[in-house]
């Protein structure tokens, strides 16, 4: 049994799967990466990710491009994300409760919307999703081809998402003033930048990636959307920023060992056949994240002035 | 724009907001009736009628509004010291999980005592399950948001698998649910006949308790404190991390009590949906209630009475009962805005 443990690690399908589950959370925890460097938490997470899982997937029901859905997906996001801004920036209330409030607002919202739109529904409806593509050339590489191109385009999206976002941050006077005003707020408004717009079109930004992290659900993996899909997985990517130190490629590789471990789990349950409840294994992927945030919190340094309200004038 | 502190609210400005926030979440709502094609109006007042227009849907909403004087106290108790334990629905669990432990046979006592042994053994689980948390924040820095939040998804898993497995109920056609729980491990009926339970009760006068601790006791001086200024509460020599252990213990002390009154109080044995999210909708309760313990009782009845009132006038006018779900988060928003109101003036320019 062991040695059936131990040569899963080396299949092929269990690194795929591992970029498949990474993927939304690849888009989602560089959304949350985005806010908390511009000093806002934004624990509306779980309840946008719910949200563009659906707008995404309605698009695309009611005839749309793919594409047109994820874009649907990210302006939905985007819009939560203005909310959440515009009630933690100007007015500067508490990230926390504005962050559950957002989430539950934007779960309840959906699921109003989904039985107001689909009332007479029994089961989800399946569209036509996402198809994996196997990026010519590429996807000739032995082992590491197969595990990175032959993947779904939303997949391909994420891979230039981190790309994006760890030049954009570190390359572009842009990415400077995001960082700065997590760190130093008062230097940027001296420079004449407002701290205000840097804040909320970072909010923004970050929350229409969450949106499409959940759309990956609905349009490249499940291909329907269901209530509870997100299940906790917004949490989850709250952790990784953490663990990744707030910089994209470590938050990356965050998510892909992350995912890496989803996947070998599943597997695993196949392996020992029933002798382990299967809840453990399903527990694993919080406990997982619980055990990375105790291992980073020490050396863990924050934005500086994360979850700090920022006024105009005050020191 | 920025804001500009205000002199002290005078009570009137103090009570017009919140009432403001209200009424904006009524406003909101009957957009969104609309859009599913009925009229707002009748549409409330159905939900009216549906919360408190006959003896039964009173009673009703008095029921379900018991757990949520539960949560809505652990979150009241844990938010005023800034302690942001977003898992009373794990701790509620863990109350819940005690109660079958303790109620399924293991003892047995006439109610006067068999009932304080389960709420004592239901308080202490909840209690320990966010100790752990608020060990890992005063020790290690670790956020307690978060390991809340993952720890609901966790305890979730232990109840479904202890549900299949060493709690099973052998007589119930393999449905995950656990043995009935004794007679006399019961909260009693208020009135003969109906679903309203000595729960009700106990959740009252733990509302008076706990407005006793914060408003009178050192504890209570000491959690306002922190959760005002931890930095001027350590400068005063208060205890920081041993007030917010304190405070955790007390606060998912509560939230277990939520389970409580679920098993022994309503349904009589536990199975996984003995919640549908209470530990969440108490973050709404005790912030409807800007974190005083008294008026946690009064919204937490008036969101109850909005969930009580949705189903009923859902399944009358066909609007999707999650509009209750809705308007509960829009309210918090709103209302969350509205105390940041009274205190501050918005200077446009």
């Amino acid at each position: 049994m062991l040695i059936d443990a131990i040569e899963i690690l080396f299949t092929t399908s269990l690194w795929v799967a591992a970029i498949r589950i990474a993927s939304p959370l690849i888009f989602a925890t560089m959304g949350e990466l985005i806010c908390e460097r511009a000093g806002v938490l934004n624990l509306g997470i779980e309840g946008i990710m719910v949200s563009g899982a659906f707008t995404g997937w309605l698009t695309v029901y009611l005839g749309g491009d793919l594409w047109a859905g994820v874009l649907v997906a990210g302006l939905t996001g985007a819009m939560f994300g203005l909310l959440h801004g515009f009630l933690t920036v100007p007015l500067g209330l508490s990230q926390h409760v504005t962050g559950i409030g957002i989430t539950l607002l934007a779960t309840s919202l959906t699921y109003f919307t989904y039985r107001v739109a689909l009332s007479d529904v029994t089961s989800p409806p399946k569209i036509d999703a996402f198809e994996p593509y196997a990026v010519p050339g590429l996807s000739e590489i032995p082992f590491l081809g197969e595990i990175l191109f032959y993947q779904t385009p939303l997949t391909y999206f994420a891979y230039f998402i981190v790309a994006l976002v760890s030049w954009g941050l570190y390359r572009t006077p842009l990415g400077l003033a995001v960082r700065a005003v997590g760190e130093n707020p008062s230097a940027v408004e001296a420079q004449g930048i407002s701290v205000t717009a840097i804040r909320v079109g970072a909010v923004m930004t970050g929350s229409a990636l969450m949106a499409i992290g959940g759309a990956f659900l609905t349009m490249s993996s499940f291909n329907s959307f269901f209530f509870e899909m997100i299940n906790g997985r917004g949490w989850i990517c709250i952790a990784l920023v953490v663990f990744g130190s707030w910089r994209p490629g470590k938050a990356l590789l965050g998510a892909i060992l992350f995912a890496a471990f989803d996947a070998y789990q599943i597997r695993l349950q196949q392996v020992t056949g029933g002798v382990v409840p299967y809840q453990l294994f399903l527990m694993m992927p919080y406990v997982l994240s619980i055990l990375a945030l105790i291992i980073v919190a020490r050396r863990a340094s924050y934005p500086k002035a994360l979850m700090i309200p920022y006024q105009k004038g005050e020191r | 724009m920025r804001l500009e502190p205000k002199p002290a609210p005078s009570l009137f400005i103090s009570l017009s907001y919140p009432v403001l926030a209200i009424l904006a979440t009524f406003i909101i709502a009957a957009v969104l009736v609309m859009i599913a094609g009925a009229e707002p109006f009748s549409v409330f007042y159905l939900v009216f009628k549906g919360a408190a227009g006959s003896q039964f849907a009173l009673l009703e909403t008095l029921t379900r509004a018991t757990p949520l004087i539960f949560t809505g106290l652990a979150i009241a108790v844990a938010f005023r010291a800034k302690l942001w334990n977003i898992g009373a629905e794990a701790q509620l669990y863990a109350g819940a999980v005690m109660v079958v432990l303790l109620g399924t046979g293991a003892i047995s006592a006439p109610p006067i005592i068999m009932i304080p042994i389960i709420i004592a053994g239901a308080m202490l689980a909840g209690a320990l399950l966010l100790l752990g948390p608020a060990i890992l924040k005063v020790r290690f820095g670790v956020d307690e948001v978060v390991t809340t939040l993952l720890l609901n998804f966790i305890f979730l898993l232990v109840v479904s698998l202890l549900l299949e497995g060493p709690l099973k109920d052998p007589m119930g056609l393999g449905w995950p649910q656990s043995e009935r729980i004794i007679a006399d491990a019961r909260l009693p009926r208020i009135i003969q006949g109906k679903r309203l339970h000595y729960g009700f009760i106990i959740a009252i006068a733990s509302a008076v308790g706990v407005w006793i601790i914060m408003a009178r006791t050192t504890l209570g001086y000491e959690m306002r404190s922190v959760g005002h200024n931890p930095e001027a509460a350590k400068f005063a020599g208060i205890p920081v991390n041993r007030v917010l252990v304190k405070t955790a213990l007390l606060s998912g002390g509560l939230a277990a009590l939520a389970g409580v009154s679920e098993v022994a109080g309503l349904k009589g044995n536990l199975t996984l949906d003995i919640s549908p999210g209470f530990g969440y909708t108490g973050i709404v309760v005790a912030m409807l209630a800007l974190l005083n313990p008294l008026g946690v009782v009064i919204s937490a009845i008036f969101v109850a009475g909005i969930f009580v009132g949705a189903d009923a006038m859902s399944r009358a006018a066909g609007v999707p009962s999650y509009i209750s779900e809705v308007m509960v988060a829009t309210a918090l928003l709103c209302m969350v805005t509205a105390i940041m109101l009274t205190r501050y003036r918005i200077r446009w320019k």
